[in-house]
């Protein structure tokens, strides 16, 4: 291991760390009010709009997030919508997080028995109250552990945006390899900083996790 | 006609090709007590979800104080206000404490002051002996305290009349007594209520009128007295049968 060649390229990584984790969270963070909305509209069976959700979610979940970034990147500009490398890796992972997140959503509100809705409707609340008042707080401790899961799935999905050239973790790796032949050495940076940005985000989760499943109303 | 509160005339129910109501028709007028009885599946449930618009009716047109309860329509929160109902399953909200439980619906649907509501909430607690309750959560509570709580939860709303559809049927027997006396006490004080039970003892003494409902029709429509006396269909008699059935073998055992 020459480790003057890691010191030498590690802020290199740090900065392909960062542009990872910040196309990584924006695209999250898109991601979740987009499977917000899809579940919602499942929940409620809204006509129409609930058949484009299924089909998106069907697509975004049944063809891999290479070949969505590819779409993304090649075929848009072909029809006149200009793209960049991280509007792309943002879009990308918006894209595939939406239908993952969407699911864990509906799992959550499913998982609410239906006489809550009912009883909530029966006291002449809005259903958009009874949704937020009632359904939501109950949903959340079921859709905890699949939101958790989604957020590092997609978090490791990143190492993919180096096929439409941003110059992310995986990029750099490549990269190195690549000029000096440094194979171990840059490998092993590669899996550090991974580790570094999503052992928190694990640990964060599964603190997380255990809260909700301790939140068991009024003990 | 005018002391009409509620009436549902030529109500249709169909899932898929089930017609589970057919052709039923009931007017309820303001103070009346209505007890809906009949064998297990015959729409009873169904009858009350469809007089708040839970379900969608495929005839037939139900309606409230003058106006119309449509499925989906616009109003239809404002007019499930005037109309309190209570379940078999316990449907308190887990999440939220009892005074919580009771507050939700006042504060958000009608935006009451919460101080205002909840003297109020406080008020009907004690009347059904659970004052001390108001900060438990519904898993803390037993099954005849959750649905007396259940029925404040509703009355605090100042609904016009009451749907029950069998509140004590998921409950343990001495317990079941506590939840009755709560509703013969409403019936005192002129609550316009339809009770859906299997407790004959408790219908003849609440009822004004007996609703016999079988395989989605109403069959008989009566005062208490001629229905469990002297019930003028076979399939009442039959019905009936069955409670005395089980009244004899008790009997047999003590
Ligand atoms: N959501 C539903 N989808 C399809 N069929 C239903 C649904 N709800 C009720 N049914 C059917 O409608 C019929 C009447 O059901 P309902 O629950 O109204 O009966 P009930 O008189 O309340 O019976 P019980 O005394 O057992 O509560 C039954 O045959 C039932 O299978
Ligand atoms: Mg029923």
């Amino acid at each position: 291991m020459n480790w003057d060649f890691i010191w030498k390229y590690l802020p290199m990584y740090g900065e392909a760390a960062l542009l990872t984790v910040k196309i990584g969270l924006a695209g999250i963070g898109i991601a979740i009010p987009v499977g917000f909305f899809c579940a919602v509209i499942q929940y409620f069976k809204v006509a129409l709009l609930r058949r484009i959700v299924s089909v998106y979610i069907e697509i975004s979940r049944n063809t891999p997030l290479l070949i969505q970034l590819f779409f993304i990147y090649y075929a848009l500009p072909k029809i006149g919508i200009p793209t960049n490398p991280s509007v792309c890796g943002v879009a990308g992972l918006a894209f595939l997080g939406g239908s993952y997140m969407a699911e864990a959503f509906r799992s959550g509100l499913e998982a609410v028995e239906t006489v809550q809705m009912e009883s909530a409707l029966s006291l002449g609340l809005k259903r958009g109250q009874a949704l937020l008042y009632v359904i939501l707080p109950q949903a959340v401790s079921v859709s905890v552990p699949a939101f958790v899961a989604n957020i590092i799935f997609l978090l490791k999905e990143t190492s993919v945006f180096s096929a439409v050239s941003l110059m992310d973790l995986m990029f750099t790796a490549k990269d190195l390899i690549g000029q000096y032949y440094k194979t171990t050495e840059s490998l092993f940076m590669l899996v550090v900083f991974y580790m570094i940005i999503l052992l928190p985000v694990s640990i964060l989760g599964s603190v997380l996790e255990r809260r909700v499943r301790r939140a068991g109303f009024g003990s | 006609m005018a002391d009409e509160l509620l009436t549902a005339e030529h109500l249709v129910k169909r899932f898929d090709d089930n017609t589970v109501l057919d052709d039923v028709s009931l007017s309820v007028k303001k103070g009346e007590v209505i007890v809906v009885v009949g064998p297990s599946g015959c729409g009873k449930s169904t009858l009350l979800r469809c007089l708040n618009a839970l379900e969608p009716i495929q005839g037939g047109k139900i309606t409230l104080d003058g106006e119309a309860v449509v499925y989906g329509s616009k109003n239809l929160a404002a007019i499930r206000q005037k109309i309190g109902m209570v379940f078999q399953s316990y449907d308190l909200f887990p999440h939220l404490s009892v005074l919580d439980n009771i507050l939700l619906a006042p504060v958000k649907a009608q935006k009451r002051k919460k101080d205002e509501a909840a003297a109020e909430a406080m008020k009907l607690l004690e009347r059904v002996g659970l004052a001390d309750k108001a900060k438990s959560f519904p898993r803390q509570l037993s099954g005849g305290q959750k649905q007396r709580v259940a029925i404040v939860r509703a009355l605090c709303m100042h609904p016009v009349m009451m749907l029950f559809d069998e509140v004590t049927a998921a409950l343990d027997p001495e317990m079941v007594r506590e939840v009755l006396d709560v509703m013969l006490n409403l019936a005192k004080q002129g609550m316009t209520m339809i009770i859906v039970t299997h407790e004959m003892q408790f219908a003849k003494a609440i009822a004004d009128r007996v609703v016999f409902l079988e395989n989605g029709e109403i069959i008989e429509d009566t005062d208490p007295n001629t229905f469990f006396e002297h019930p003028q269909t076979e399939r009442a008699k039959q019905f009936l049968n069955i409670f005395s059935f089980e009244r004899s073998k008790k009997d047999e055992k003590n």
